[in-house]
């Protein structure tokens, strides 16, 4: 992008230049480019931001403008939604269930897609294909495929040992793993593959074991990609509704299922609803934010090559 | 690179391997297994994993949908008698209820594919392709279009079943209050028009992915091929069809294919807007599964549909990859 801003926008007018006009350089596209462009963004910033606004409006609301007509802005700015959602639902509990399950299940599966990538980016062993291929696939399983199962041996296992899995904390960072842990391992290889080999190799002959190479060299050199793939995991477990709809009970809900305690039986509290999403989003979304180019760069190094 | 430094720093390199030697030798194991094992070594962590993650539970799943394995029997389901192809046979059998359901939630599923699919796809392309070259506010812009795909999805899909809400909701307000466009307000969560409302949301929701994934992919695209077509005279919007498009192509066939995966299977969405129950508009094939799984607690029916869905997503799966390879086997 700099080097085309820099460019001079014309050479001197020899004949090939006034062949094509001025207007032609990047730096300066035709009108018709430049109008499509300010509408079709502008209509998908509008599309894009409107949810967002409602959001963060409606978080800013008394009751009465949320269960009337639409209203585009507050009749009077309040922040009470934002004391009220603490008490009308335990949604404290419900964040640090959310931080404690989608933490744990992105450290495990990063710590192990770490040791895993490794082996399938630095060694050729038999049975390297065979897994690389299995974990791709079960990124494409939807996770109905999984939950059926996974429900009925927690259950089983609860009946036979009395060990309560399912409901637990633990079983649902179990069932997180599933679709973290995957997509970790794969992108990790995408990452530790860009890493020259030079690079460990060299630790190697200094005198470091594999671990050594591994935790001196390589995971130094990878921390964009860890940290993208670490941010990517949280996110997608912070989320998560499928499993936690069926596997959490009422201490142990998550976020996304927690929220649907502000509607009663005769009235859904709007304003709380979107002050405790906007609440439950801040934290992904100022992640993702500040990481963005890490994120991209590292979603991107897996996906696009 | 602060590691590449300690060796200088350090005493000298030869000494250091001395010690491992002979402690190495103590507990002979021939260096050859031992270099050969380390992969599976690093490995093993997450090879139980798998096993306990997902082939385990795969194999249960296949188990499963041979069992009559019905509410009785959820809590001692090796108990459960076998039912041969009974299962599969009542989900295939488009003339009784539950075929015939089957059968209309996995073409609401395959509408419902394609149309979400295309229209993310095509605001990806646009958007990415409009925002390529630099100007003022592209960065803004950028973060705006990348926060549907960074909120949390129940926190969006929320948000949005507010807005569809047929009484206090802004698409209402707007449809039917500001512009008059229609005589009563409508409905949007229930009847036909919830399977428009879900395509909406699903775009919303996935359109910025498509936008990561182009944006980054126009990147590797070299410039000089720009510069050599504005030296031959091509204006933007013939760079923009004979460069830009044709380079995207190999991103865009894995792009739709990972697209299609998660649209087929998405489960939050239609969960987020509509509930356990669907509307038969709009219910997805996920939803269903779930809905004759924990609604009516037939497990058994519940896993023959899983198998036949993951029979279905394998077979797709391999015919766009076969039809994509061979197409990019004829370019080179």
């Amino acid at each position: 992008m700099a080097d085309t801003a820099t460019r001079p926008a014309a050479p001197a007018p020899t004949p090939a230049a006034v062949r094509a006009p001025v207007r032609r350089s990047p730096t300066a596209p035709p009108r018709s480019f430049v109008w499509t462009r300010r509408i079709v963004l502008s209509l998908l910033g509008v599309f894009t931001a409107t949810p967002v606004y409602v959001m963060l409006s409606s978080s800013l609301k008394p009751l009465d403008d949320v269960t009337g007509s639409f209203r585009w802005f507050p009749s009077n700015l309040t922040v009470q939604p934002y004391i009220d959602i603490w008490d009308t639902v335990p949604l404290a509990r419900y964040f640090l269930n959310s931080l404690i399950v989608a933490g744990a299940a992105t450290v495990c599966s990063v710590v192990i897609a770490v040791f895993a990538a490794y082996a399938v980016s630095r060694y050729r062993f038999r049975g390297r294909r065979v897994f690389t291929v299995t974990i791709l696939s079960t990124q494409m399983f939807p996770g109905i495929l999984f939950l059926l199962p996974l429900f009925l041996i927690f259950v089983n296992i609860g009946n036979t040992t009395g060990i309560a899995l399912y409901g637990s904390r633990g079983a649902l960072i179990l069932t997180y793993l599933t679709f973290t842990l995957p997509f970790s391992v794969w992108m990790l290889i995408g990452y530790f593959d860009s890493i020259p080999k030079d690079l460990d190799e060299a630790a190697l002959v200094d005198g470091c074991g594999p671990l050594g190479a591994l935790f001196r060299v390589v995971v130094p050199a990878a921390i964009p990609g860890i940290v993208a793939v670490a941010v990517y995991s949280f996110m997608t477990a912070w989320g998560e509704v499928l499993f936690a709809s069926v596997m959490t009970n009422g201490t142990t809900r998550t976020l996304a299922i927690g929220l649907q305690g502000y509607a009663t039986q005769t009235q859904v509290y709007w304003n709380q609803v979107m002050a405790a999403s906007l609440v439950a989003s801040v934290p992904v979304v100022a992640g993702f934010l500040l990481l963005q180019r890490y994120l991209v760069a590292g979603l991107t190094a897996g996906a696009v090559k | 690179m602060t590691t590449l430094d300690t060796p200088r720093a350090g005493s000298p390199a030869p000494p250091p391997p001395e010690p491992p030697r002979t402690r190495r030798a103590r507990l002979r194991v021939p260096a050859r297994v031992r270099r050969a094992g380390l992969p599976y070594l690093l490995l093993l962590p997450a090879l139980l994993l798998e096993l306990l993650i997902h082939l385990v539970p795969m194999g249960v799943g296949i188990v499963m949908s041979f069992k009559e394995l019905t509410q009785q029997y959820i809590r001692t389901w090796g108990d459960a008698p076998w039912s041969g192809l009974d299962n599969f046979r009542v989900a295939v059998d488009f003339d009784a209820p539950v075929g015939e359901a089957l059968l209309r939630s996995f073409g609401v599923t395959c509408a419902f594919t394609v149309l979400a699919v295309g229209l993310a796809w095509l605001l990806g392309v646009t958007a990415a392709v409009l925002m390529q070259e630099n100007f003022r506010g592209r960065g803004l812009l950028r973060a705006l279009f990348l926060t549907p795909y960074a909120l949390p999805v129940y926190a969006a899909v929320i948000t949005w079943s507010f807005m569809l809400q047929r009484d206090n909701g802004l698409v209402n307000h707007v449809v039917h209050e500001q512009l008059g466009l229609t005589d009563s307000p409508p409905f949007w969560l229930i009847g036909d028009n919830s399977f428009f409302a879900l395509v909406v949301v699903a775009v919303w929701r996935t359109w910025p992915f498509a936008f990561l994934i182009l944006m980054a992919a126009l990147q590797n695209i070299p410039r000089e091929l720009y510069e050599a077509a504005q030296v031959d005279g091509a204006g933007i919007w013939q760079q923009v069809r004979r460069i830009t498009l044709p380079s995207l192509r190999p991103v865009n066939q894995v792009l739709v294919l990972v697209l299609f995966l998660w649209t087929f299977n998405d489960f939050n969405v239609p969960y987020l807007l509509f509930g356990k129950a669907a509307p038969e508009s709009a219910d997805l094939i996920s939803i269903h599964i779930y809905q004759s799984s924990f609604v009516t607690w037939d497990f058994g029916a519940g896993s023959a549909m899983s198998v036949l869905l993951l029979l279905f997503l394998l077979l797709v799966t391999a015919v766009y990859l076969l039809v994509t390879s061979r197409g990019r086997k004829h370019d080179g």
